[in-house]
């Protein structure tokens, strides 16, 4: 750490990795919540890396931790290979833009750029005329602070607005003295947080185009968080797709957009179409009741959920392509048509140029090489819970009523409650702890306030993704974020507050051990 | 001074006595030793007083004592309801005021309300002084105690309820109201059914501001009503005074102190009061 | 339309009477040095120069004044700091803190004054102008914090964390950034606490020493003990201060208007 600190900006480094996060991991300590969760990132020097993710995924706690103003509870933050989690973050060569900008309202313009290089201190050695040298620490003069204004203000496009107070200036402009007064410290990283959120449309789509300009010109490394995927393709070069605190894929904008790893990444990135299908063979996958050739290889009979982008999806004429619909709606967007063809239940999201009406019976095609493939990431909800008193059982967080005659065959429940096993013994199960599952179809969700249906649980929904005939809800609890995947025909929205009902006979059990008689 | 030329220049960051330890919540302790010292810790030796005889030992004597005597007893009582009294008053005769005030949404009707509250900025005890030198003038002093000490008091508090109440009304969103008549109520229904409710936790702050102090603001009745009206400040004055026994001192001041926070928990006004009266100047 | 005008603007009048009256009254028979109200001894100023040269008038108003000013400072830095450990600290010591700073606000005068009083016999500690300071200081520190908390709550959080960004330490981020930003908040909280401590009657005669007086205890016990010659010369003071707050309401209007002014012609400037 105490060596770091002499080092100067250009440094060489090892295997151009500017920085690399080992093992980052961020718990609040107030709600136990852990907002990032051991992520490894290496990031090559100079370039666009973006953290993207939906609100509460951890990515703007990750660049926290790398600006210095959150502690990482474990991992370590590597700059040039040297571990700085430990520095304020006055001493890390790491300047940040802020999400509301954070410009100082009592400074004028000049003055905030120019704050950073009146705190800054340099080391100058001089040569005296005998040759001797000495070195003296000092700060930067007037007339170097001056100039580095002026440079910062030109990048930026701000010439002659020195003496103006921050509040007189409109979003944009106030943009560009927030990015002059950090890039004005010839930091070795540019971490942006959400810096076109407050903007409207059009100057977010120049702004985008500019920064992208910047970082070429600068040529430093820019680590950029945002929740719009839109802006992340069009900037990155590199995009790390947060949810939960984990990155779930790190990879090229094209990648992630043609090939993600799993259904959140694709629902985020673009719309798509997301379907549940089985693989029947080589090659061959079955969805929308039809089976459908693909590149992607999986095994046999594995239940896997399908992408198909809705620019792909290309209609023909009925009883022309692979599988027959109707047109239910059409949008005009602009370029061009959202149209939405029902398959029996399943609803296929299509664009295309040409429009087809409502009502009218199409032919669906999709190319082998549009079907993405991926291994479905929930098939069941398992849990490990306990029996608790009158023959209910205690798991994620609530307690439910279960059929404990499924632990021993043949066996039945006396009046008291006791079970009674084949060979007529009988059974206290209480505190006996038990594998649970349940299938996803088996939960059903309804509001916090429905008196007559209360659930064994309740929580909030953290995600959902739509899936041609269904929607997939999670559903999230306070106390130890438990969480209950369930497939539901009916529309919630996110942060809902429902209650988990499942049916008696729902509830799979299993013993973790033999039970003491 | 030698001359020399500039060979290199490199950043420079001090290393090591970095004071990692430096929170900017250390920045309360001393508040915080402040507040133990003078304000806990006085606290806490009521209690012990009022709890214990002019030995030191335990005792509930002295509440026994200040409830077996009638006159406590209707001190107390006279007390909450002078306080009562004057906020019933002061909130008839602030709420219009502070409504008027409020309508007035021209930048120059601001010099309108600081001419109500700038009567809170001269001496409180002067202020007392001078109504008494009207009443004198009137003949009305030493005759009509009961009604100078409530004149007197609705005098001294009147624009600690006008403020908050106007600050709650100027800050109502105006839109209500006119969604309000939009939706068919005439100016009645408007007052009665949008901007009087909305109003209640200005009303609230005010009425506590006037109530509290009132029961123990002896100043007014010692000034207004020739120290002829009791109240229970006064009492505990002169247990800390005159009478000289802190133990019963101690006892009342208790009781008066359970009285306040309990008024306050019942009208939740706590939070209210604390903001508005921070945000009064 | 008209007559709920005219009733309005009637009963503001009314009320405004009400307010000003006794202390017109008191103005306008500070002018003349009749013992009594009401009896006119033609004009003098006789009261004016009492109150400035008779020695315990004037070093109540001097006493008053300087004490105001100490309690005021010393009550503006300890809540300001105060208001920043609040802020800051973590949830339990922050609401903690905030409870016990907040007692003083509800709590009555009296029971502040005689907790005080018991504190300082306890302490064997006789009454001073250092307990009288402590005393004021605790009544008006919590109003400053009072008025301190709701524009750190205000500020933008991350204006701290950029000075950090931008290379200033704690204390000079602090300094730099937190103080300007928060400066409108300590300013009305050392105003609120300079009228607390002028106004206060209760806690200053249970804090101060015997000797010394302040407008509140010398006017409180000259009413009571009307005999004292001096009473006439409060009508003289009545009119000071009066003086003196209408001149500064005055003032501040003025920089308030140049303030609005100042900024529609920045705005002007900007559509330009």
């Amino acid at each position: 750490m105490e060596e770091m600190t002499k080092e100067t900006p250009l440094a060489p480094a090892e295997n151009d990795c500017i920085i690399e996060l080992v093992d980052l991991t961020r718990v609040f300590e107030d709600d136990g919540m852990v907002a990032v969760d051991n992520v490894n990132l290496k990031v090559k020097k100079g370039q666009f890396v973006t953290f993207l993710g939906p609100s509460g995924c951890g990515k703007t706690t990750t660049l926290r931790m790398i600006a210095g103003f959150d502690k990482p509870t474990s991992g370590k933050i590597l700059l040039n290979g040297k571990d700085i989690s430990a520095l304020p973050p006055h001493k890390r060569p790491v300047n940040t833009v802020f999400q509301r900008y954070a410009l100082f309202p009592h400074l004028n313009v000049y003055d905030n750029v120019a704050f950073g290089l009146k705190l800054k201190k340099v080391k100058v050695t001089y040569e005296t005329e005998n040759g001797r040298q000495f070195t003296k620490v000092e700060k930067l003069s007037k007339a170097d602070i001056a100039e580095k204004v002026n440079r910062a203000l030109k990048i930026v496009d701000l010439e002659g607005f020195e003496r103006r107070s921050v509040s007189t200036l409109s979003g944009g402009q106030q943009q560009r003295v927030a990015i002059a007064r950090a890039i004005v410290n010839e930091p070795e990283i540019l971490l942006l947080d959400e810096p076109l959120g407050a903007l409207d449309l059009k100057m977010r789509k120049d702004m985008q185009l500019e920064l992208k300009e910047m970082h070429k010109k600068l040529g430093i490394t820019f680590i950029y968080v945002t929740h719009d995927q839109e802006e992340a393709l069009t900037m990155s070069d590199t995009i790390g797709v947060m949810k939960d605190g984990e990155i779930q894929q790190e990879g090229t904008p094209l990648d992630i957009y043609n090939e993600p790893v799993n259904a959140f990444v694709a629902d985020f990135i673009g719309e798509s179409n997301i379907f549940s299908g089985t693989m029947t063979g080589k090659r061959k996958v079955r969805f929308l009741n039809k089976t459908f050739d693909c590149v992607d290889d999986f095994e046999k009979n594995e239940k896997v959920d399908v992408v198909v982008r809705p620019e792909d999806v290309v209609f023909a004429d009925e009883g022309q392509g692979q599988v027959d619909g109707t047109i239910v709606s059409s949008i005009f967007k602009g370029v061009h048509y959202e149209m939405v063809c029902k398959i029996g239940k399943t609803e296929v999201v299509a664009q295309d140029t040409l429009e087809r009406k409502v009502g009218e019976k199409v032919s669906v095609v999709i190319r082998p090489e549009d079907i993405h493939i991926m291994a479905k990431e929930f098939t069941v909800n398992k849990y490990e819970g306990y029996i608790t008193k009158h023959n209910t059982v205690a798991f994620g967080d609530g307690e439910f009523a279960c059929d404990l005659t499924q632990l021993y065959e043949n066996s039945f429940l006396d009046e008291e409650g006791y079970l009674i096993t084949a060979e007529g013994e009988k059974l206290d199960l209480t505190d006996t702890d038990v594998e649970v599952e349940v299938g996803l179809k088996d939960i059903e969700l309804v509001d916090v306030d429905t008196p007559e249906r209360e659930g064994g649980a309740a929580g909030n929904i953290v995600s959902i993704i739509y899936k041609g005939d269904h929607y997939q809800v999670i559903v999230r609890t306070d106390e130890n974020e438990e969480d209950y995947v369930c497939d539901t025909e009916y529309t919630w929205n996110e942060n809902d507050r429902v209650s988990v009902v499942i049916p008696r006979d729902a509830i799979r059990l299993r013993l973790k051990e033999e039970v003491k008689r | 001074m030698v001359r020399a030329k500039i060979v290199s220049k490199e950043t420079y960051v001090k290393n090591g006595g970095m004071k990692g330890i430096f929170r900017r919540s250390f920045l309360g302790i001393p508040y915080a030793l402040f507040l133990l010292l003078f304000v806990v810790f006085p606290l806490l030796l009521i209690v012990v007083y009022a709890f214990t005889d002019e030995n030191g030992a335990f005792t509930f004597a002295n509440f026994v004592g200040f409830f077996s005597n009638a006159t406590n007893v209707s001190n107390l009582f006279i007390s909450i309801g002078i306080a009562f009294i004057t906020t019933a008053v002061c909130l008839l005769i602030a709420y219009p005021v502070a409504y008027i005030l409020s309508r007035f949404r021209s930048a120059r009707s601001y010099i309108l309300v600081l001419l109500f509250i700038a009567p809170m900025w001269i001496n409180f005890v002067l202020r007392a002084y001078a109504l008494r030198e009207i009443l004198n003038l009137l003949g009305l002093l030493g005759k009509t105690n009961f009604l100078n000490v409530i004149v007197g008091m609705v005098y001294d508090f009147l624009p600690f309820m006008i403020l908050p109440i106007y600050t709650t009304l100027i800050r109502m969103d105006k839109s209500l109201e006119e969604a309000s008549a939009d939706l068919g109520g005439n100016g009645a229904v408007t007052f009665f059914k949008v901007t009087l409710p909305l109003s209640v936790p200005g009303i609230v702050s005010g009425a506590m501001m006037v109530f509290l102090p009132c029961m123990s603001c002896y100043v007014i009745t010692d000034t207004f009503g020739n120290s002829k009206i009791p109240l229970i400040g006064k009492l505990i004055e002169t247990m800390f005074g005159r009478a000289s026994d802190w133990n019963m001192g101690s006892a009342i001041a208790l009781i008066m102190l359970v009285i306040m926070f309990v008024t306050m928990i019942l009208t939740g006004g706590f939070k209210r009061e604390s903001t508005e009266r921070g945000n009064a100047l | 339309m008209k007559t709920k005008k005219i009733v309005s603007y009637a009963f503001l009048a009314l009320v405004l009477l009400f307010v000003y009256a006794p202390i017109l009254v008191l103005i306008i028979f500070s002018f003349t040095d009749a013992h009594i109200i009401g009896q006119w001894h033609g004009f003098s100023f006789d009261l004016y120069v009492r109150l400035f040269t008779v020695e315990r008038l004037r070093n109540m108003i001097v006493n008053t004044v300087v004490l105001a000013a100490l309690a005021g400072a010393i009550s503006t830095v300890l809540g300001t700091l105060g208001a920043m450990g609040i802020f800051y600290a973590k949830k339990g010591w922050s609401k903690s803190l905030q409870g016990a700073s907040n007692i003083n606000v509800i709590n009555a005068e009296i029971v502040i004054a005689v907790s005080l009083a018991l504190v300082f016999s306890m302490l064997a500690f006789n009454r001073t102008y250092y307990s009288l300071l402590i005393g004021h200081v605790a009544f008006c520190t919590p109003f400053v914090v009072l008025s301190v908390i709701p524009k750190l709550k205000q500020m933008d959080p991350s204006l701290y964390e950029a000075a950090l960004d931008l290379g200033a330490t704690p204390a000079k981020a602090l300094f730099k950034v937190v103080l300007p930003e928060i400066l409108p908040g300590i300013v009305s909280g050392f105003m609120l606490a300079l009228t607390l401590s002028l106004d206060d009657y209760i806690i200053t005669s249970f804090t101060k020493p015997a000797e010394f007086d302040t407008i509140s205890t010398y006017v409180y016990n000259a009413v009571k003990n009307t005999a004292k010659s001096e009473l006439p010369a409060f009508r003289a003071l009545a009119a000071v201060i009066f003086a003196v707050i209408a001149a500064v309401v005055v003032v501040l209007n003025i920089r308030a208007n140049r303030k609005t002014n100042k900024k529609i012609i920045e705005n002007k400037e900007i559509k330009r």
